[in-house]
């Protein structure tokens, strides 16, 4: 036997190779129509305003007065309103501001790096997505600019751009916190140009629409924005190519930005800041929240506007998945982190973790630790994907994580410093809880705004990965 | 007088026939023409004898402009205008300089892009024959059409429509100018 292939050939283990049939995922379920999508979309603008709308936007708006109150109160009177002392300098300023930032990032992700990785599932979550980004990049913004108290020298001339301030020094170009400034603020610039850009093909479909249904206004006030776009091919193929390069641009664009904030601490020498795992770890921590955020807002949209045809269980188990697969990275760069304590044996960065963990903060920690380690440990199972209900649950303990994560970096480090004569034990204001909470609404007021007067979905590039966009006829479907 | 003549415009239902349609209209040699849809379908570029977009050449214009604006800012703002002495490190090192003008670089490019994409398009452009034609609500919603422009020198309406016909063209009516 063992020299019967000698003689003859060994033959193929198959007569013929037959790749398996893999079945691609249904995008839009229901079979439906292009014009379906259209409807769908553009109707959600043109009905009358939901009573549930009306009473959202007004706890939001109430909310959000609660900002607009603190900071009032704070630029009138002083920094010292909130409760900053020594040795904690940063607190619930910079640990909001990353927050944000960080929730921003899974509107880029969506919109960029999965534009370029081809995922077409995409399509129906990006445009909220990224109007999630800039709303979220707006609620960050508010914190940097206004912690410096005397919020007229941050943004005219003085600390944070460049303009000559009255003794005509500029900027120091060395320091972190001015690469944050232009990091955020080009994030911001960039994501509402890619945003608006995705715009314009749906803006000149609501421009028709109202023109025809005789609100001269609106469509007005759509085709002024639309710039006059009548989908001819000639457009389309710069406007793809455009599209593609803000893409590509972005891809890097929100890598940097929670890398250079992360630089705002590792550059510093602080125990517990000083570490060279923090770039990674900082972008794989804003994806995780951000998409626990994208699943929060996305969730509720679905139920209420009958969206399941679009946002399908698909699309919900690649987003709990990305969630599991970047809080388990998250959960690994915890445990690098005590792991290079021990291993660097440097007796302060060890006890800088020691006390992360058993100190006076270890509630926040422990927080931190069930949220964003144990959490999405859930999304291992289908069940749980398919439980709209819960997932929405683990989004929110997502969210609360974050928070926490920032809070235990920036404050645990702070208030145990190399000198134990100057150690102390922060806890914020009445005045820092109400802004932050108050962001919430301005957030909220936005994102309201939003849905009542745009197209939460994108419907050309939603119809373009429909199984009658193939221009071969598609020949798997029907 | 009766308002000039614009063009062709002929409805297709779908993707398959307007791809089949441009293939047939481009071979007869036509050059001003285009065609309407209402998302960007994939192979039409080539269908139709469409060249590749110029916008990356705006876009590398953009990122240069960026890097090179953002290294000679900072070596004018900290070691030419006014140095800072700070840490006993040298004025200007494009090592420090470079997340900045990483930035720059971005936000010029993104700029530049999306100039690119309106300058090459030719928008805004508020009216067009095509924006005025009811056949537009579909035109962006479900329905795709192929435009032939009265001013391409091979048209000639009879043999315009023939060959619309002949491409399996669903209705096609006459645009004003």
């Amino acid at each position: 036997m063992a020299h019967a292939h000698s003689d003859h050939p060994a033959p193929a283990i198959l007569a013929e190779v037959n790749p398996a049939p893999l079945p691609r995922a249904t995008l839009v379920e229901n079979h439906r129509s292009l014009n379906w999508v259209t409807e769908k979309i553009c109707g959600i603008i043109e009905a009358p305003t939901p009573k549930w709308w009306w009473i959202a936007f007004a706890v939001s708006g109430f909310l959000a007065l609660f900002t607009v109150a603190g900071i009032a109160y704070l630029v009138s009177t002083g920094v010292g309103v909130w409760g900053h002392a020594n040795p904690v300098n940063w607190a619930w300023d910079i640990v909001n501001f990353v927050f944000w930032i960080g929730i921003g990032h899974a509107g880029t992700l969506i919109s960029a790096i999965l534009c370029l990785l081809r995922q077409k599932w995409r399509t129906s979550i990006n445009r909220a997505a990224e109007a999630m980004t800039i709303f979220a990049v707006v609620c960050a913004g508010i914190f940097p600019v206004f912690h410096v108290g005397r919020v007229w020298f941050a943004v005219l001339p003085g600390y944070l751009f460049p303009f000559p301030n009255s003794n005509a020094i500029w900027p120091q170009f060395r320091s972190p916190l001015e690469w944050d400034v232009f990091a955020v603020s080009t994030y911001g610039t960039v994501s509402v140009l890619f945003w608006y850009v995705g715009l314009i093909p749906d803006l000149a479909i609501l421009r028709d629409r109202f023109y025809r249904s005789g609100n001269k206004v609106k469509s007005f006030f759509y085709g002024l924005f639309a710039m006059g776009w009548r989908g001819s091919n000639r457009h389309w193929s710069n406007y793809e190519m455009a599209y593609l390069i803000l893409a590509g641009v972005s891809t890097p664009l929100v890598l940097s930005v929670h890398t250079i904030v992360s630089f705002d601490f590792a550059v510093s020498l602080l125990p517990g800041w000083h570490t060279t795992i923090f770039p990674p770890y900082f972008v794989a921590g804003a994806i995780f929240s951000g998409f626990g955020m994208v699943l929060t807002l996305m969730l509720p949209l679905r139920a209420i506007f009958r969206l399941e045809d679009l946002i399908t269980q698909y699309h919900i188990d690649c987003m709990c998945k990305i969630v599991l697969a970047t809080g388990t990275i998250v959960g690994y760069a915890y445990g690098m982190e005590f792991f290079i304590a021990w291993y660097g044996s440097n007796p302060y960065e060890g006890f800088a973790f020691i006390n992360r963990a058993f100190g006076h903060y270890a509630w926040a920690y422990w927080i931190m630790i069930a949220c964003n380690v144990i959490t999405p440990q859930f999304f291992w199972f289908k069940k749980v994907r398919q439980n709209i209900a819960f997932v929405w649950i683990l989004s929110i303990f997502v969210n609360v994580g974050m928070w926490f994560e920032r809070f235990v970096i920036i404050v645990t480090s702070l208030a145990r410093d190399f000198l134990p004569s100057s150690w102390g034990y922060y806890s914020p204001s009445a005045v820092e809880i109400f802004t932050f909470f108050g962001t919430f609404g301005v957030f909220g007021v936005l994102f309201l705004l939003f849905i009542r007067f745009l197209p939460i979905m994108p419907m050309a590039e939603i119809k373009a990965v429909m199984p009658q966009a193939d221009p071969h006829g598609g020949h798997d479907k029907h | 007088m009766a308002a000039s003549l614009y063009g062709l415009i002929a409805r297709f239902d779908t993707a398959p026939e307007i791809y089949h349609a441009a293939e047939q209209v481009r071979d007869a040699g036509y050059k001003n023409w285009d065609c309407i849809t209402p998302f960007p379908v994939h192979g039409l570029d080539g269908a139709m004898g469409v060249r590749r977009s110029h916008v990356p050449k705006f876009s590398l214009v953009g990122g240069i402009t960026g890097f090179c604006t953002g290294m000679s800012m900072i070596w004018y703002m900290n070691a030419y205008d006014y140095p800072l002495i700070v840490g006993g490190k040298p004025y200007f090192s494009p090592l420090f300089a470079f997340p900045v003008a990483y930035e720059l670089t971005i936000l010029f490019t993104a700029f530049a892009t999306i100039a690119g994409m309106f300058i090459l398009n030719l928008l805004p452009q508020h009216y067009h024959p095509v924006l005025k034609s009811k056949e537009i609500v579909r035109g962006l919603d479900d329905a795709f059409y192929v435009v032939i422009e009265a001013r391409d020198p091979r048209f000639d309406l009879a043999r315009a429509r023939a060959l619309l016909t002949q491409a399996g063209a669903k209705e096609i009516s006459e645009l004003e100018a």
